[in-house]
C-alpha cells in the first residue's frame, strides 16, 4: 500500500486521508472480485470444486511431523485386552487425600458421565497402591482418582486394574453440565462412544483404556453419545444426546460436562516405573504430536 | 575489629544477609543465626562471643565461636556433635554454654527443638509414599498451553466431527437391523438410500452395456450393409468348402477358418466375438436384476409386515 509518492506527503492528515482511500480501493476490488467468482461458481459448481482442490489450507495437522506409529495396527497383547474378551467394566472412583469441594462436585458429575461407578470417601491412610489392591480384589476394573489443588480439580489418574497401567491428565476448561447454555438432562443410559483422532502407537493404548471404561453394549435408545475427541494432544470431553433428523442431519443436545485432558505421564503397572512423561519441551515443536 | 563498630555498618549502613521488610523488624539470611531476626544480640557478625545449633547432613551440631580465636577464620567454630536424644542433647547445650549469657543459652535450646522436630516431620514426610508428583509449570507454559488448548479446540470442530461419525455408524448399519435410535421413517429412506445405491450402480453398469451395445449396433448399422455382402457369402464359402472337402475333420476346417478369416477379415470376427460376449453378458446381468427384483421384494413385504 505504502507508495513512494504516499511517503513523500508531509503533512500528516493528508497522507493517512490518501492511505484509507487507497485502503477502501482495495477492499472493494476484493469483494467485487469475490462477488463475481461467487456468481461463477454458482452458476458452474466446478469451478468451486476445482478451486477449493487446488487452494488446500496448509493446517498444523496436515503439516504434522511423521511419526512412523501413526495408522500402525496394535500388535499383540496389551493390559486391556480383558475387556475386550468381554469382561464388564466396574469403576471405583475416589479422590486425592484431603480434598476439597471441588473434587466432590467433579466426582458427582463424572457419576453421571461414567455408569457402573462407586464412589468411595478418600482416607488417609490408604495409598493408591492399597486401594487398587482391594479394588482388584472386589473384581474393579479401573480406578479413577480426580486430583484437586487449591480449590481447582486439575488432574484424574486412571488405574487399569489388576496390573496397571497407570495414566495421569491434567484437567483444564472444566464446565459442569448445568453452565452450557441449553443443556439438556442426562439420562442413565449406557452412552456410545466416539474416539476420534487417537492415531499413534500412545494414542491407541489411551483410546483403549477409556474404551474399557464403558459397557461394550450401549444401550441405543437412550441416544447418548459420549465422545473423547484428539486433537494437537488435547483431548476434548463431550457428551450429547442426538437426534437423526434425517438422513444427512443429526441434531445434537450438549448434556454436559465438558473438560480438556492432557497426557502428562504414563506408568507401568500400579504408579511404577514411567513409561512416558510429557515434558515442557516436546511444545516447543508445535506440529509434533505424540497422541 | 570491635563488635560494635561492625554492628554500627550492619544496622546503620549495608549487610548481605540482612532482609528489610515493610514492618520495623528485619531478617536475617545467614546460616549461623540462630533466631533468624536481625537484631544486635543475634548477629552472628557482630558478636565475637557466640552460639548455634546446625543441622549438618541430617545431625545436629552445637557451634560456638569466642574472641580466642577471632583471628583465625579457619578454626573460628567450636562444633559439637549433639546426642540423637532429645534430652540429653539439651543436657550437651547446658554443659558447653555454662556461663554463657541466658539469651544465648535458651535460643539455642529452641533451636534445638525445632530442629529436632523437623527432622521428625521430615522423616515421617519420607516414610510415607507421597501420591502426588509434583511438576513446576512456568507461567509462559501454561499460557503456551492454554492458547494451544483454545486453538486444538476451534481447529477440532466436534461437534461437526461428531455428526459425522453418527452418520456413518447409521449408515454403515453398526446400529443393527431396526435400530432403537432412529426414527422409523428416516431409517426406512437411509435404508432406502443403501439399495438406491446398489440398485443405481447395477442400473448405471446396465446402462453402461446398453449403450456399449447400442453403439456396437449403431456401428453395426452403418458397417452391416457394407459387410454383409463379402463376410456371409465369405461363411458360406467356408462352409461349402469345408463340405466339400471334409466333413468329418473338424479341427483341420476350423484351422482354415481362422487362417481365412485371420487374413481376410478380423475386424469381423472380432466383432461377431464381442456381440457374443455382451450378449452373454446381458443374459448374466439381467439373471443377476431378477435376483435383486426378488429381494425388493422379500423386503417390501417386512417392512409391510412390520408396519403392519
Amino acid at each position: 500500500m505504502g507508495t513512494s509518492e504516499q511517503g513523500k506527503i508531509k503533512n500528516k492528515m493528508r497522507r493517512q486521508k490518501l492511505f484509507s482511500a487507497l485502503k477502501h480501493e482495495k477492499n472493494k476490488t476484493r469483494h467485487k472480485e469475490r462477488a463475481t467468482r461467487a456468481k461463477e461458481e454458482r452458476a458452474n459448481p466446478e469451478l468451486k470444486e476445482e478451486r477449493l482442490k487446488n487452494n488446500v489450507p496448509a493446517t498444523i495437522e496436515s503439516k504434522r511431523v511423521f511419526d512412523e506409529t501413526v495408522g500402525a495396527e496394535v500388535e499383540g497383547e496389551d493390559d486391556f485386552s480383558s475387556y475386550f474378551d468381554g469382561r464388564e467394566p466396574k469403576v471405583l472412583l475416589t479422590t486425592n487425600a484431603n480434598a476439597r469441594k471441588a473434587a466432590y462436585e467433579f466426582a458427582d458429575i463424572l457419576m453421571e458421565a461414567i455408569p457402573n461407578v462407586t464412589f468411595v470417601k478418600r482416607k488417609r491412610e490408604y495409598t493408591v497402591k492399597d486401594i487398587s489392591g482391594y479394588c482388584a480384589n472386589r473384581d474393579f476394573t479401573d480406578l479413577v482418582i480426580i486430583n484437586e489443588d487449591k480449590k481447582d480439580v486439575n488432574g484424574i489418574t486412571f488405574v487399569h486394574l489388576p496390573e496397571g497401567p497407570t495414566f495421569y491428565f491434567s484437567i483444564t476448561s472444566l464446565v459442569p453440565g448445568k453452565k452450557i447454555a441449553g443443556h439438556g438432562k442426562a439420562t442413565d443410559h449406557i452412552p456410545e462412544l466416539i474416539l476420534n483422532n487417537f492415531t499413534t502407537r500412545l494414542g491407541q493404548t489411551i483410546s483403549r483404556m477409556f474404551q474399557s471404561l464403558y459397557p461394550q453394549k450401549p444401550e441405543f435408545e437412550g441416544r447418548n453419545v459420549v465422545t473423547l475427541h484428539n486433537q494437537r494432544d488435547f483431548i476434548f470431553f463431550r457428551r450429547h444426546r442426538y437426534i437423526f433428523r434425517n438422513e444427512e442431519k443429526v441434531g445434537l443436545q450438549e448434556l454436559g460436562p465438558q473438560f480438556t485432558m492432557k497426557l502428562r505421564r504414563v506408568q507401568k503397572g500400579v504408579k511404577e516405573e514411567i513409561e512416558w512423561e510429557h515434558r515442557p519441551d516436546m511444545d516447543k515443536d508445535k506440529r509434533k504430536f505424540y497422541l | 575489629m570491635s563488635d560494635e563498630i561492625i554492628w554500627q555498618v550492619i544496622n546503620q549502613g549495608f549487610c548481605t544477609y540482612k532482609v528489610k521488610t515493610t514492618k520495623d523488624q528485619n531478617f536475617c539470611r545467614n546460616e549461623f543465626n540462630v533466631s533468624g531476626l536481625c537484631s544486635r544480640q543475634s548477629c552472628p557478625l557482630a558478636n565475637a562471643k557466640y552460639a548455634t545449633v546446625k543441622n549438618v547432613d541430617g545431625r545436629l551440631y552445637l557451634y560456638m565461636k569466642t574472641v580466642e580465636r577471632a583471628h583465625t577464620p579457619a578454626k573460628l567454630w567450636e562444633r559439637i556433635k549433639l546426642s540423637k536424644n532429645y534430652a540429653k542433647a539439651l543436657e550437651q547445650v547446658d554443659q558447653h554454654l555454662l556461663y554463657w549469657n541466658k539469651f544465648l543459652i535458651h535460643k539455642c535450646k529452641q533451636r534445638l527443638t525445632r530442629l529436632t522436630q523437623v527432622a521428625i516431620t521430615e522423616r515421617r514426610l519420607a516414610l510415607r509414599e507421597d501420591e502426588r508428583h509434583y511438576v513446576g509449570v512456568k507461567h509462559k507454559v501454561k499460557r503456551r498451553e492454554e492458547n494451544r488448548e483454545r486453538k486444538a479446540l476451534s481447529a477440532a470442530k466436534i461437534e461437526k466431527a461428531i455428526e459425522k461419525e453418527l452418520l456413518d455408524r447409521l449408515k454403515s448399519g453398526a446400529y443393527g437391523d431396526k435400530p432403537l435410535n432412529v426414527d422409523e421413517k428416516i431409517w426406512k429412506k437411509v435404508l432406502g438410500h443403501v439399495e438406491d445405491e446398489e440398485e443405481q450402480e447395477l442400473e448405471d453398469e446396465l446402462e453402461d452395456e446398453d449403450m456399449e451395445d447400442e453403439e456396437e449396433d449403431d456401428s453395426d448399422v452403418g458397417e452391416v450393409e457394407f459387410v454383409e455382402d463379402d463376410g456371409e457369402d465369405e461363411l458360406v464359402d467356408v462352409e461349402d468348402l469345408e463340405r466339400w472337402l471334409d466333413g468329418s475333420d473338424s479341427e483341420d476346417s476350423e484351422g482354415t477358418d481362422d487362417s481365412d478369416s485371420d487374413s481376410d477379415s478380423d475386424s469381423e470376427d472380432e466383432e461377431k466375438l464381442k456381440k457374443q460376449k455382451a450378449k452373454e453378458q446381458r443374459a448374466k446381468k439381467r439373471r443377476a436384476r431378477v435376483e435383486v427384483e426378488y429381494e425388493e421384494e422379500q423386503l417390501q413385504n417386512t417392512v409391510s409386515s412390520t408396519a403392519n
